[in-house]
């Protein structure tokens, strides 16, 4: 495992069971409101000074087809974890879809970096094991915002932790190629919210809360698998 | 005499005008015209060099033709008001229909240029013949990606079919801003949440 993975990870947790340890009014879904406002503003400092402007120029100077391979390198390890948790989700169906993608992908698409499952209509499908959490019955919890991470909770922050522990890049040896593509990885994820972000940017009057809420409502929504119960009137 | 021309006269403009609403085409289903004014949109943005390099004038005419007539804004602003709406003043509600047209106008036209690559699904509308309120839904495939869930709230209007509600990926536009003008009413009323309005639209145009 690789020490940055881990030390993200450890921190996440560390912060994870400090604020789930003081959990306080349940009927909230940001009890830490002002803890996660704070980091956000330090997300958005160093972020906007630092990952935004290395992603924007990573868009600009790099053609569309290396993106795409990159993007679909990255894609097709989500696909084996998609597929793992469709499975422990019971889809199997679906399941097989995503193992078939990532067989398809891994070989004659040259390690995931062509994607000729997608060409041959074999759909591609995306959740992860916060999801799986929720549909084994596991509140949300609190709302977390973690910097240069984003949003999450609890939950969905303890389904990261298990999808970094994972990770296969995590166990190539050799480090500095093991580095990279953890590098790599993570523009690449920047580099693809630019213009959700932009978005975000134009139509929100208050960000932190606009981006809360619709992180918040989505993934209900998939935990639902798209029939998401009313929600409560909050007052 | 007199008379008689004149029930003629009036024969003849009933006659037109029963023809003419006879001629006029059957008004279009809401999966129809989603599909239609989508695939026009995409369309259009494909040919268009200076669209996909977000050329602001451009897009934002794009937008009011093409896009805009089939929102109904007001709608959408009195369901993102919610039981605040009532307690505003017409003045009020004017204004906020304005400025929240714009904010959604603007937004789109930010995030136009990006949809080049996109392809839809249209998916079957499932509609009963009386049905005045239908969802009709589409999902976004970009290369790569997992398709993204797009889902038009639409309600049948005199002018045709209107949405007025966008749900993406399960976030509802209308109850996200619901949350956000609620909030900013509790802290500096109808008025503040006005001028917010405002000076949001009058910021630096979003790339």
């Amino acid at each position: 495992m690789n020490p940055y993975a881990r030390s993200i990870a450890s921190t996440l947790a560390l912060a994870c069971a400090l604020l789930a340890g003081c959990a306080a009014a349940p009927s909230k879904v940001d009890p830490f409101e002002p803890w996660n406002r704070a980091m956000y503003s330090v997300h958005e400092v160093v972020d906007g000074n630092v990952i935004k402007p290395i992603a924007e120029t990573y868009v600009k100077a790099t053609p569309v087809p290396v993106r795409t391979g990159v993007s679909n390198f990255f894609g097709n390890i989500d696909d084996l974890f998609t597929g793992i948790n469709n499975t422990l989700q019971g889809k199997k169906e679906r399941a097989g879809d995503d193992f078939g993608r990532v067989l398809l992908n891994s070989t004659f698409g040259i390690l995931g970096i062509f994607d000729p499952a997608s060409e041959m209509g074999i759909a591609k499908d995306k959740t992860d094991f916060g999801i799986t959490f929720g549909k084994w019955g596991a509140p949300q919890g609190p709302y977390l915002f973690i910097p240069l991470f984003g949003p999450t909770t609890v939950r969905d922050g303890t389904g990261w932790l298990v999808r970094i522990y994972a990770n296969p890049i995590g166990y190539i040896h050799e480090v500095p190629l093991r580095n990279w593509l953890y590098g790599l990885n993570y523009l690449d994820t920047r580099a693809q919210l630019l213009s959700a972000e932009s978005v975000l940017e134009s139509a929100a009057l208050d960000k932190y809360r606009y981006l809360r809420n619709a992180y918040l409502r989505a993934r209900r929504y998939q935990v639902y698998d798209g029939k998401p119960p009313p929600e409560e009137e909050e007052e | 005499m007199i008379y008689r021309w004149v029930s003629l006269l009036f024969a003849a403009i009933l006659a037109l005008t029963v023809t003419a609403h006879a001629q006029a085409p059957a008004q279009e289903a809401p999966d129809v015209l989603v599909k239609r004014v989508a695939e026009d949109v995409l369309q259009t943005i494909r040919s268009d060099k200076d669209l996909q390099t977000g050329n602001q004038a451009k897009v934002k005419q794009l937008i009011e033709s093409k896009l805009a007539p089939n929102f109904d804004f007001p709608r959408m602003t009195a369901l993102a008001m919610g039981r605040n709406w009532r307690s505003a003043t017409p003045e009020q509600q004017k204004s906020l229909t304005d400025e929240f047209r714009t904010l959604l106008v603007r937004t789109y036209s930010g995030a136009l240029s990006n949809y080049r690559d996109n392809a839809m699904d249209y998916a079957a509308l499932k509609m009963n013949p009386g049905d005045t309120d239908v969802t009709v839904r589409t999902a976004v495939r970009r290369p790569g990606q997992a398709p993204v869930q797009i889902d038009y709230s639409m309600a049948k209007t005199a002018e045709g079919w209107k949405a007025y509600d966008v749900i993406v990926a399960g976030v509802s536009l209308v109850t996200n801003y619901r949350d956000e003008f609620n909030d900013a009413i509790k802290q500096s009323g109808v008025d503040g949440l006005i001028k917010m309005l405002v000076g949001k639209n009058k910021g630096p145009t979003p790339k």
